[in-house]
């Protein structure tokens, strides 16, 4: 079973759900934790342990200027901007090249050969007997989350229970995480941010076909106009958290509500079997 | 003119409610731009009166025609973003996938592949109280999302190129979005928390904006939910040498006026509110000594 944990709003608490309830199913049974919110990964802070890392590379072309003839073709051709052929030489933009592939195909002396471009890491780490943390990071200064990403997931695409911790926001990185999912998990809260950027990720999964179950975090009781929202649009609400300074300390210096408390476990646990009815798997 | 980028790293810090109550506190008529174009919630506190949509078009997407195609196969073999299927006999794109790169076309024997122009957003002007504000919805789902906060950045410009101060909110993140943020911004304001989380994504949004010149500040938003992180975080700042011009501190009046609507600014002498002011008046500061420097 994959399930992703998103929220369209930044901040609302997608890390503290994906890692408590790793935590909670790694007690039980194997769990894998990815960190697809390759900008700014946080599990890792939750789970302290020895990592080993690999290295994510996309390939970039390298255009041999004793061959090239300057023609024109591979900067015509390319949809991005990333070539631009002078009378003299040619200017590769690195950070603008989507790796296509396209410049080496359509030049007619073959003066093209791509080499690998280190974009990111992926580390990977057994912070409990039971859990494989597996976390992408996008280098600093690099635009291009999605091959992170998607190293990332597919490190994990023979695993059976996988728990995908996505970014923020409603485009491309978010699409990545969520292709495949068996459920989406959203984390809300409730205001009028939270509401608003939560009718746009509901969107996202919808249009990708993953269910998605709502948890509203930081609730302080004054939940009515999200719950409309799940009522209108057929969503069950799956969980809700109290706002409480004392859970927010806990966040804040990096534990995590189910190591302190039990009773946290067991509601985690009711989690993890809702998700498996939304997302239709067999008990 | 300044520009001044708030921006954050990790989501959720309190970008958008400091963006709104600086618009309110900050003297003269302003641009604003809201290039968190993902998911854009400034205008729900800045009460902001429609001028004009326009479509935003992102890259060209490849069209697979069934009734030309032969079902060879040649596209999905060539595709590097996984994004060609077979459906039945013949071949199709997912637009969801397609990154536009047209590959599929040059490779296509019978020329089934044609690239299609479409409207992946909008971009909105608005007017407001305090000044012009541009924002953008962008399709969910769709990418090219840093091309479209350049549109936004590009729409506020043409509005008024000779107003002092140029108000950003930014996106969470480091990629492509806030890249496009930041680049030609001469200042950013570094919205964090103390977590461990929000210290670990200053760190690297710092980084980020070191590559691209502008003067880095931070302020720390509910500062007082973790002391010992919160000096911390001052401890970086310092041996960074990056000026910590505010300290917000927890406040149910915040929730209360975005619930509301309103910058909290708005919300009779709140805590966070006396905090914000003396934000402010830190960024005036070094906002006059940057043009100073000119």
């Amino acid at each position: 079973m994959k399930i992703a944990v998103a929220s369209g709003k930044g901040g609302t608490g997608k890390t503290m759900v994906a890692a408590n309830l790793a935590f909670t199913l790694a007690q039980a049974c194997d769990v894998t934790l990815v960190d697809c919110d390759v900008e700014e990964p946080n599990l890792h802070l939750f789970f302290p342990a020895p990592v080993t890392a690999t290295d994510v590379t996309v390939p970039v072309p390298v255009i041999d200027e004793k061959t090239c003839d300057r023609c024109g073709k591979c900067g015509e051709f390319c949809q991005y901007g990333a070539l631009t052929v002078l009378r003299e030489r040619i200017l590769f933009f690195p950070d603008l090249c989507h790796s296509c592939g396209g410049c080496m195909l359509v030049c007619p002396k073959n003066a093209i050969h791509e080499v690998p471009k280190r974009i990111g890491t992926i580390t990977y780490a057994t912070p409990l007997p039971r859990l494989i943390l597996v976390s992408g990071y996008l280098d600093t200064g690099n635009p291009h989350a999605v091959p992170v990403i998607r190293a990332a997931k597919s490190a994990t695409a023979s695993d059976n229970l996988v728990i995908f911790d996505a970014s923020p926001g409603t485009s491309c990185p978010v699409v990545e995480t969520l292709e495949g999912c068996d459920v989406c998990i959203m984390v809300t809260e409730s205001t009028p941010f939270g509401l608003h950027d939560l009718r746009l990720a509901v969107d996202v999964a919808d249009r990708l076909g993953v269910p998605s179950g709502i948890v509203i975090n930081r609730s302080d009781g004054r939940d009515e106009a999200t719950l409309d929202f799940c009522t209108n649009h057929d969503l069950d609400v799956i969980m809700t958290i109290p706002f409480d300074r004392e859970i927010a300390a806990i966040q804040s210096r990096g534990d995590l509500i189910c190591r302190v408390s039990p009773e946290w476990q067991k509601a985690f646990s009711a989690l993890y079997v809702k998700c498996r009815a939304l997302g239709g798997v067999d008990q | 003119m300044i520009r001044l980028a708030v921006i954050s790293g990790k989501g959720g810090t309190g970008k958008t409610m400091i963006t709104a109550a600086l618009a309110e506190l900050l003297p003269d008529t302003l641009l604003m731009a809201d290039c968190d174009v993902d998911a854009a919630n400034l205008a729900l506190l800045l009460d902001p009166k429609l001028i004009r949509t326009e479509p935003f078009m992102g890259m060209k997407f490849a069209v697979i025609d069934p009734a030309v195609c032969i079902g060879c196969g040649e596209c999905e073999v060539h595709c590097r973003f996984d994004a060609v299927h077979p459906e039945g006999n013949v071949y199709r794109v997912s637009p969801l996938r397609c990154e536009g790169c047209a590959v599929c076309a040059h490779v296509c024997p019978v020329e089934a592949v044609t690239m299609q122009p479409r409207q992946t957003g909008e971009v909105m002007y608005s007017q407001t109280k305090r000044g012009h504000l541009v924002q953008a919805h962008l399709v969910p789902g769709a990418g090219n999302s840093g091309l479209l906060v350049h549109a936004v950045k590009k729409m506020a410009l043409e509005q008024d190129r000779d107003c002092d101060l140029f108000l950003i909110d930014g996106p969470p993140g480091t990629g492509c979005p806030l890249i496009s943020t930041i680049s030609g911004v001469d200042v950013v304001l570094i919205v964090t928390e103390p977590s461990v989380s929000g210290l670990h994504d200053l760190k690297r949004v710092a980084a980020v904006c070191r590559q691209f010149r502008p003067r880095i500040l931070v302020a720390i938003n509910k500062f007082d939910l973790d002391e010992s992180l919160t000096e911390s975080i001052r401890q970086w700042c310092v041996e960074e040498n990056i000026p910590l011009v505010g300290k917000i501190p927890f406040d149910a009046a915040v929730i209360e006026s975005v619930r509301q609507g309103v910058p909290v600014t708005r919300v009779a002498d709140s805590r966070a509110t006396q905090a914000i002011q003396i934000l402010k008046a830190n960024l005036e500061q070094e906002l006059k000594h940057l043009g100073n420097q000119r």
